[in-house]
């Protein structure tokens, strides 16, 4: 039997015949579309390299059954440059050197997209780390990261939780 | 994983038809189930997605709150009446898993996840919880994360959620709709003690589904609740032990108290008997360490994990001491970690 996933991908609406509903949205996104920014690495949630925004929020595409994501609005790291912009987010992992490899960048990033848009991190260096936890990097670039999501948060001037910097 | 058929329930009615027939599971969040999928541990023929049924709201309900089984675990941690009224449940669910996974995961899914006993994970060992009568493969194995609580031959896995042992804490209730009606259970007693020759019988019959968790007022407890977790590192990692801890202090006086335990049993330990015994007591470190022992009375090690059990003393003795110094306004930075710093009150 073929199933029909309708899904939105970086503004893009899509129809996909699916012969095999035990596809995730992650296969869906490098196997269907190409996407290959998302990454595949623990493919359990332990890891963070295949985030994503879900209608917003950021999931582990590796856990999220396609089908059951019928109708939603999915964001990659493909959809977050605008032309030869990249997003502010992108810009502050490279002043910053958030990375060594870059496995874990793109999944890096869409958390931090993520965790940005929640608020609730602010300028706490703590509450960053705690908050992009999900988030693992084997090169072990996290004071990269924090200082990347850091200044991204006060790139973007949305809110910053309650505005306090202490840690 | 296995294939399997997928059908989407538009009503909770057409969910309990469908969960009536073998070989089903509901689908929720997806993020415990397809993982157990991935990895063998669990093989449903059909997967029955409830994602969209019209349970993903906080109702009011008897001055309390009533929580549907589809409303995301992160959204219980940002709710405000959760955060004003409830902190200890906001806190235990934000010392567990990650954003990403706290974003999908539902409450249903919440209560209903697996043990995470490695036996059971591992599909080459004997369970009597993934496969009645084959026996514990846990027993004389690798056992320091394991029960030492309630525990019998037949299965020594620990429950893994925050989430319940803040809600048993709270007095919450499980909401149940199957083909025979509707029944409440208490949160405390829902997740079934093994027995010696098994996990003991499912917490829901065939066809059943847990709708919401109703939460009572928590009257003068509110402001005074904490809950606390020792894990192998601060972030993204389940509970040795933990325990939530709520106190009603007037005039300098306990005049209720609520603890309940976690990573000890194979459902939250509630622990009646020390809160009976701190009701009248002044609130100080000599108080909470006699109940903390009451509280553990009765722990044996199910294997080489002696330690828990004074660690889960301690961790209830500092619950309390955080519970009697008052909620923080804002929850620290590293929810419910013994590491948190001047920031945990």
């Amino acid at each position: 039997m073929t199933l029909t996933l309708n899904i939105t991908i970086n503004g893009a609406p899509h129809e996909i015949a699916l012969d095999d509903p035990r596809a995730t949205l992650l296969d869906v996104l490098r196997e269907r579309l190409g996407l290959t920014g998302t990454k595949k690495g623990c493919d359990r949630g332990q890891c963070g390299a295949c985030t994503v925004l879900i209608d917003g929020r950021r999931m582990n595409a590796c856990l999220a059954l396609a089908l059951s994501h019928d109708g939603a609005e999915v964001t990659t790291i493909e959809g977050l440059a605008e032309g030869d912009t990249l997003h502010p987010v992108q810009q502050a992992f490279i002043a910053h050197d958030g990375f060594q490899c870059g496995y874990c960048t793109p999944g890096q990033i869409m958390s931090a997209v993520g965790l940005i848009a929640e608020g609730e991190a602010g300028l706490d260096p703590e509450r960053v780390r705690e908050g992009m936890s999900g988030n693992i990097c084997r090169c072990a670039a996290y004071a990269g990261i924090t200082d990347a999501v850091l200044g991204a948060t006060r790139a973007s001037g949305t809110r910053t939780g309650d505005e306090r910097t202490d840690a | 994983m296995n294939r399997f058929d997928y059908a989407r329930a538009d009503s909770i009615g057409a969910a309990i038809a469908a969960a009536g027939a073998p070989g089903g599971s509901f689908l929720a969040g997806g993020t415990n189930l397809l993982d157990l999928m991935k990895i063998g541990a669990a093989a449903p023929e059909r997967l029955i997605d409830i994602s969209r049924l019209p349970l993903d709201r906080i109702e009011y309900a008897d001055g309390g709150l009533r929580i549907g089984a589809i409303f995301r675990n992160a959204d219980i941690t940002r709710h405000p009446e959760v955060l004003a009224r409830y902190p200890a449940l906001a806190e235990a669910l934000l010392s567990g898993a990650s954003a990403q996974l706290r974003n999908a995961a539902t409450t249903g899914g919440n209560v209903m996840q697996a043990t995470r006993c490695s036996y059971f994970q591992d599909p080459l060992s004997p369970c009597n919880r993934r496969e009645p009568g084959s026996g514990c493969g846990a027993l004389g194995g690798r056992t320091r994360n394991h029960a030492v609580l309630g525990w019998a031959e037949g299965c020594i896995a620990v429950h893994p959620s925050d989430m319940c042992v803040a809600l048993a804490a709270y007095d919450g209730v499980v909401e149940i709709t199957g083909p025979e009606g509707t029944r409440d259970v208490p949160m405390a007693t829902f997740h079934p003690l093994p027995d010696a020759a098994g996990a003991g019988a499912p917490a829901l019959a065939e066809g059943e589904i847990v709708t919401h968790i109703r939460l009572p007022d928590p009257g003068g407890m509110a402001r005074n609740a904490r809950y606390l977790k020792l894990r192998e590192r601060t972030s993204f990692a389940f509970a040795l032990v933990s325990a939530a801890a709520a106190l009603e202090i007037r005039d300098g006086v306990i005049v209720s108290a609520r603890l309940a335990l976690g990573g000890v049993a194979a459902r939250p330990w509630r622990c009646h008997e020390a809160e009976a015994m701190l009701v009248g007591m002044v609130p100080t470190r000599g108080s909470f360490t006699v109940a903390a022992a009451e509280a553990l009375t009765g722990a044996t090690p199910s294997g080489d994990n002696a330690h828990k059990i004074e660690l889960a003393r301690r961790i209830a003795v500092r619950a309390l001491d955080l519970a009697a110094a008052g909620t923080p306004d804002r929850l620290p930075a590293l929810p419910a970690s013994a590491f948190a710093g001047e920031d945990n009150g």
